[in-house]
C-alpha cells in the first residue's frame, strides 16, 4: 500500500530524513517511533503529498507522491499534530466541508459524514461549535475528518498527544478498530502507544531507520544482554558474591528480596548455574524468571545505541 | 470550479460566523451613509443656489453627487480591505488548518482562487448594500444609469486589486496584524505611486502613471467603460494571485 525507497529530505543543509526505505502492506497498522525531531512528521508530510521529498521515491496506494499528488491526496486521510479544525464551525458543518474538499459526491456526502461521526462517536456533539469542545473531542473531530472520504490510507501524526489518559485509551481503541479496513501509519514518541495499537514498529532516530519489526521481535532481538530476576527469601552478601562470581554474569543488584542479574550475551546458557548457586547458598528460591524488556527499554536502547 | 466554490463557501460563511462581516459592513455603511447624506445636502444647496440666483453652473447628479460618492467609496474600501483579507491565509497558518487544504485533493490554484472569491463575495455583499443610494436617487430624481453602472464595475475591479494585495500579504505571514498593515500600505502605495511621475523622466512617468490604481478608475467614474482599464485591473489581480501561489508553494519546499 505504501512503499518508500531511499527517501531523503533536506531543510537547507540540515538533513531531516536520511535514506529511509520501508513498506507497509494493506490493512497494517504501523507505528512510527522516535524521539522528537527524529523526522517522523517530515516523513508523514511527504507521504501525504503535503511536502515534496528532496530525493527518493514514495508511492501511496499505487500513486507516486510527486507526480500524482492529487490522486495520493484522494486516497489519504491525514491528521497533523494539531487537528486542522475550524473553531467557528460546528462538527457537522466541518465534516461536511471536509467531505466536499475531498470531493465526496453530494449524494453520498450525508451518509459519509454520518459514518465518520458514528465511528468516532461524535453523535452527541455534532451540532456544537468545535471551539467549545475539549482537546480530546477536537482530536476526535480531526480523526473523523480523516475518515470522511473513506481513504485507503490513514496517516496520523501523534494522535494522542495532549490528551488525558481516558481519552488516550479511547483514541487508541478507535485506531485499533480502523485496522484492516484502512492501512494506518501513526507516529508517536510514547512507547506504550505502539505496543497498544500497532502490529509493526518502525523506529526512527535522526532521520534514519534504526529498526523495523514487530514489537515482540524487537524486544527479543534486544535481549542479547539478558536480564533475569531471582526472587528469594534471604539475600546473604556471601550468596550475592557467589552469584557475582559466576562466569558470564556482568552485574548483580538487589531490590529487597528481588535480585536482578545481567548476563553477557556471549555467556551462553547460564540459567541452571545461577539456580544451582542460589540453592547451594540456601537463599530460598521463590521464583526465577527471564525479564522481558519493556518497550521503553527497547526504545532507549535502540536510540542511544545509534547515537554511539 | 466546484473545488473553488468549496473553499470560497467556507470562507465566506466564516466571515459571518465571526463579528468580522458585521463590523466591516456596519462600519462601511455608516461612513457611506454619512457621506451620501452630506453629499446630497451639498448638492441640493448648489442646485438651489443655481436656480435662485443663477450662480455657478447647473450641477448634474453625475458630476455633483455620483462621482464624488463612488470616488470616496473607493477610499473607504481601501481602509476596509485589510480587515477582510488579513485572516484569509494568515489565520489558517496560525491555527494550522492550512494542512487540511494542502492535503485535500485540490490544486493550489483552486485554493487561492477560492480564497480570493470568498473575499470578493464579501465585497460584493458590501456593495450590494450600497445599492440603496441609487434606488433613492432614482426614486427622487433622474440620474444617469450609465455612470452608476460603470462606477460599480470600476469599484468592484479596483477593490479586487486591494483584495489581491491583501491575499498576497496574508500568505506571507501568520500574523494577521502584519498582513493587515502591509495590505493597507501596499494598497495605498499603488494609489499614490503616480505622485512620483511628476518628477520622473518621460518613460518612467508613463510607467508610474500606468501602475497607479486610481488613474485606471477615473474613466469608470466618469461613466466610460474602458476595456484597457478593466484589463489593467484584471492583470493586477492575476499578478497578485500568481504571487500568492508562489509564496504558498514555497512553503512546501522549506
Amino acid at each position: 500500500m505504501i512503499t518508500v525507497s531511499h527517501l531523503t529530505k533536506m531543510y537547507g543543509l540540515r538533513t531531516a530524513v536520511n535514506d529511509l526505505s520501508f513498506e507497509v502492506k494493506k490493512g497494517e497498522v504501523v507505528g512510527f517511533l522516535g524521539p522528537n525531531g527524529a523526522g517522523k512528521s517530515t516523513t508523514m508530510k511527504i507521504l501525504t503529498g503535503f511536502m515534496p521529498a528532496t530525493l527518493g521515491k514514495v508511492t501511496v496506494a499505487g500513486f507516486d507522491v510527486f507526480d500524482q499528488t492529487i490522486e495520493v491526496k484522494r486516497n489519504v486521510g491525514y491528521l497533523p499534530e494539531t487537528p486542522p479544525v475550524y473553531n467557528e464551525m460546528t462538527v457537522l458543518d466541518y465534516l461536511d466541508h471536509a467531505a466536499r474538499l475531498h470531493q465526496v459526491p453530494s449524494a453520498k456526502r450525508r451518509a459519509s459524514v454520518g459514518l465518520a461521526i458514528d465511528k468516532t462517536s461524535l453523535g452527541h456533539v455534532a451540532g456544537r461549535l468545535i471551539g467549545n469542545l475539549s482537546k480530546g473531542y477536537k482530536q476526535r473531530v480531526g480523526l473523523a475528518q480523516t475518515l470522511v472520504h473513506n481513504p485507503a490510507v490513514l496517516i496520523l501524526d501523534e494522535p494522542t498527544v495532549g490528551l488525558d489518559p481516558k481519552q488516550i485509551i479511547e483514541i487508541r481503541e478507535l485506531i485499533k478498530g480502523l485496522a484492516g479496513e484502512h492501512t494506518v501509519i501513526l507516529s508517536t514518541h510514547i512507547l506504550p502507544e505502539v505496543a497498544a495499537t500497532c502490529q509493526r514498529v518502525i523506529v526512527i532516530n535522526k532521520g534514519r531507520i534504526v529498526a523495523q519489526d514487530t514489537f515482540e521481535q524487537l524486544s527479543n532481538r534486544l535481549k542479547r544482554g539478558q536480564v533475569f530476576t531471582l526472587q528469594v527469601r534471604q539475600t546473604e552478601p556471601s550468596a550475592i558474591a557467589a552469584l557475582k562470581s559466576l562466569p558470564g554474569v556482568t552485574s548483580v543488584s538487589t531490590e529487597g528480596s528481588k535480585i536482578l542479574l545481567e548476563v553477557a550475551p556471549e555467556a551462553g546458557e547460564v540459567r541452571d548455574r545461577i539456580v544451582e548457586t542460589a540453592v547451594q547458598a540456601r537463599m530460598g528460591v521463590l521464583e526465577f524468571a527471564a525479564e522481558k524488556l519493556s518497550l521503553e527499554d527497547v526504545f532507549v536502547q535502540l536510540t542511544t545505541e545509534e547515537a554511539k | 470550479m466546484k473545488n473553488v466554490w468549496t473553499v470560497a463557501r467556507r470562507d465566506y460563511r466564516a466571515y459571518f460566523a465571526s463579528p468580522i462581516a458585521y463590523i466591516v459592513i456596519a462600519g462601511f455603511l455608516l461612513i457611506m451613509g454619512w457621506m451620501f447624506f452630506f453629499n446630497l445636502n451639498y448638492f441640493n444647496l448648489q442646485s438651489m443656489q443655481y436656480q435662485q440666483m443663477g450662480m455657478g453652473k447647473q450641477p448634474t447628479l453625475t458630476d455633483g453627487l455620483i462621482r464624488p460618492l463612488y470616488g470616496n467609496m473607493n477610499v473607504i474600501l481601501l481602509f476596509m480591505t485589510p480587515f477582510i483579507t488579513m485572516r484569509l491565509l494568515a489565520e489558517e497558518r496560525k491555527n494550522q488548518t492550512l494542512a487540511l487544504l494542502m492535503t485535500s485533493p485540490l490544486t493550489l490554484t483552486e485554493i487561492i482562487v477560492g480564497k480570493f472569491l470568498s473575499a470578493f463575495l464579501l465585497n460584493l455583499t458590501l456593495l450590494a448594500c450600497t445599492l440603496i443610494y441609487p434606488v433613492i436617487l432614482f426614486w427622487a430624481g433622474n440620474p444617469e444609469a450609465g455612470p452608476i453602472f460603470t462606477s460599480y464595475l470600476g469599484t468592484l475591479l479596483l477593490s479586487g486589486c486591494y483584495l489581491a494585495i491583501g491575499l498576497l500579504f496574508s500568505a506571507t505571514t501568520e500574523n494577521q496584524i502584519v498582513a493587515g498593515a502591509l495590505t493597507f500600505a501596499g494598497g495605498l502605495f499603488f494609489w499614490l505611486i503616480n505622485w512620483a511621475a511628476q518628477s520622473a523622466g518621460p518613460v518612467a512617468s508613463d510607467v508610474l502613471n500606468y501602475l497607479s490604481l486610481i488613474s485606471h478608475y477615473q474613466n469608470f467614474g466618469q461613466g466610460v467603460l474602458a476595456s484597457h482599464d478593466a484589463l489593467f485591473f484584471l492583470s493586477f489581480i492575476g499578478t497578485g494571485l500568481f504571487l500568492t501561489h508562489r509564496v504558498l508553494d514555497s512553503y512546501r519546499w522549506r
